[in-house]
């Protein structure tokens, strides 16, 4: 398979590639797996609906990784994929998944993935996904992911979610539910400009005894943008929870924040923090008094901020 | 050398209107010398220091860098041109680690300077470089942080506000002990250190008393030590019915 630049910049931006990985890989472009390569630990297959892919990770992998990443090029192409992902007992995985748009149409394309994880027994998966998008065209650049993730007894799963430039609306749905002695760790870094919308719904369902979960958000919200992000964490056993959502707010921006806790045992412990603010006038000038311009103070700040 | 010429403040007072807390402040400071300028809460000593770094603009007079107006150069301009600042309480910043902030204090810094800048303030480097300049660092800490990068930065003019306040008493000694023995090593700087603190009033050059927003008195630590410890009695008499707070 040839991929041409377009492509490769795409794949570098969302997956951090500069060719073809080693290990399992799965590159889907324009609605169809254009390469796919499994290792004899991770075997991806095309789902029985011939609707997405089917990845099976077997028990006791160690340190392997995985890369599905998604790339949109053709002009209002609107893209649907299903993935199920099965890690199974034990193995240790890192999945690197993401989707960048390239739209220099007059017509919206959109990517809707969504994925199930399935994290077995004392598994261990980091979950990495990028989102970006790019060109020259009116026609939005859209992107919304529904991911349900099932951490089984003793597994564990870190979740990394980032969108820092060029995609219009997002509308991210994540569902979780941990089981005994699980732990879910959710990290959203999200940066919208513009006239750019975005959504993030995560509800985190703690059923099992000893399990926890934190949700964690860091956003800025330039020019005109929108966010609205909603985190709820259920505790429905003796567990511990916690929600944080940062943001930092410019322009004409607008952020609208609601965690939510529900307790449903007595030895649910659940925690929330939310701040949204302007970026500190002390902040400016203490880095403006090292010498940085205020331009330079301001992205030093919001980098460090989003990182 | 560092010239302020006849500088003054003035703020919006509580009735609207405009009310001076800096006045007529005439003041050199000189290459290779140590100045500490001292007095009584409110008096206006970190407004000049912030006046010096341009964080807040004079209402009147002048500030004279090597003999150049430095008036209009905004807050970055007169860093970059060797001006530099330890804040009192210095904010603190999410995602920002402490390597980053000394990187850009004092850009290419390399890994051995940067950990002998902060073994220097008493921090274990591996303990602290890529630690978050955020909640999880105490207050002491961050003043510890700040110091450091002061000190990494070989300004021509650092000025140290208050550098005891929020630090225990010990580190307090070693500090002082560093920023002395840093400046007595340099050729060519100038530190200017803002303190309560006895031990920092007996050992430098020169100390300048500020209250009421003007320069009380000025002269070397012998000649200034025994008026100060009168002014600061009276004060604190004055400030409680007439009682001493505690023996200066």
């Amino acid at each position: 398979m040839k991929f041409e630049q377009l492509d490769m910049d795409l794949l570098q931006a969302v997956a951090d590639i500069k060719g073809i990985p080693s290990g399992a890989v799965n590159i889907r472009r324009n609605g169809e797996a254009v390469f796919r390569h499994s290792s004899p630990n991770i075997i991806i297959a095309t789902n029985p609906e011939n609707k997405g892919l089917i990845v099976e990770v077997k028990a006791g992998t160690k340190g392997e990784t995985v890369h599905v990443p998604v790339i949109l090029t053709d002009s209002g192409f609107h893209d649907r994929v299903y993935n199920t992902f099965k890690i199974a007992e034990d193995a240790e995985v890192t999945i690197i998944a993401g989707c960048g748009i390239h739209n220099d149409s007059h017509s919206d394309s959109s990517h809707n993935g969504i994925h199930e994880i399935i994290v077995g027994p004392r598994a261990h998966v980091k979950y990495l996904e990028k989102h970006y998008g790019e060109g020259r065209g009116e026609g939005k650049r859209i992107l919304n992911p529904t991911t349900v993730v099932r951490v089984e007894n003793g597994g564990s799963i870190e979740m990394e979610m980032l969108q820092i430039k060029g995609v219009d609306d997002t509308i991210r749905t994540t569902t979780a539910y941990v089981q005994e002695k699980g732990n879910l760790k959710v990290v959203e870094r999200l940066l919208t400009h513009g006239r750019q919308k975005a959504e993030s719904d995560i509800r985190v369902e703690i059923e099992g005894q000893g399990a926890a979960a934190q949700i964690l958000s860091r956003s800025v919200a330039q020019d005109d943008s929108y966010q609205l992000f909603k985190a709820a964490l259920v505790g429905k056993n003796e567990c511990t929870g916690h929600v944080e959502c940062d943001a930092i707010l410019m322009d004409k921006a607008r952020i609208k924040s609601i965690p939510q806790l529900e307790a449903e045992d007595a030895n649910a412990v659940l925690t929330h923090e939310a701040a949204i603010g302007k970026i500190a006038g002390e902040q400016l000038i203490k880095l403006m008094s090292l010498g940085l311009s205020e331009q330079e103070a301001i992205d030093t700040i919001l980098e460090g901020f989003l990182r | 050398m560092l010239k302020l010429e006849n500088i003054s403040l003035a703020v919006n007072g509580q009735n609207g209107a405009n009310k001076e807390i800096i006045r007529g402040i005439d003041l050199e400071f000189h290459p290779n010398r140590l100045y500490a300028i001292t007095g009584p809460n409110g008096g206006g000593k970190t407004s000049i220091a912030k006046i010096i770094m341009g964080i807040y603009k004079q209402s009147g007079g002048n500030i004279y860098l090597d003999g150049e107006n430095i008036n209009d150069l905004s807050v970055s301009e007169r860093a970059r041109k060797g001006i530099a600042y330890a804040f009192q309480q210095p904010p603190r910043f999410k995602g920002l680690t402490v390597s980053d902030l000394m990187q850009i204090a004092r850009p290419g810094l390399d890994g051995m300077n940067l950990r002998t800048s902060l073994r220097d303030v008493g921090l274990c480097p591996e303990d602290y470089l890529d630690r978050d300049i955020g909640p999880g660092l105490s207050g002491g800490e961050i003043k510890r942080i700040e110091i450091a990068q002061l000190l990494a930065r070989d300004a021509k003019i650092s000025i140290f506000d208050e550098p005891e306040a929020g630090v225990d008493l010990w580190t307090i000694q070693k500090l002082i002990a560093i920023i002395m023995s840093k400046f007595r090593s340099k050729q060519g700087e100038t530190a200017v250190i803002i303190t309560h603190n006895e031990n920092v009033l007996h050992i430098v050059d020169e100390i300048i008393m500020v209250e009421e927003g003007q320069i009380k008195d000025r002269g070397t630590p012998d000649e200034i030590w025994p008026l100060i410890r009168h002014e600061v009695e009276c004060k604190m008499k004055e400030q409680c019915r007439g009682e001493m707070v505690y023996e200066i």
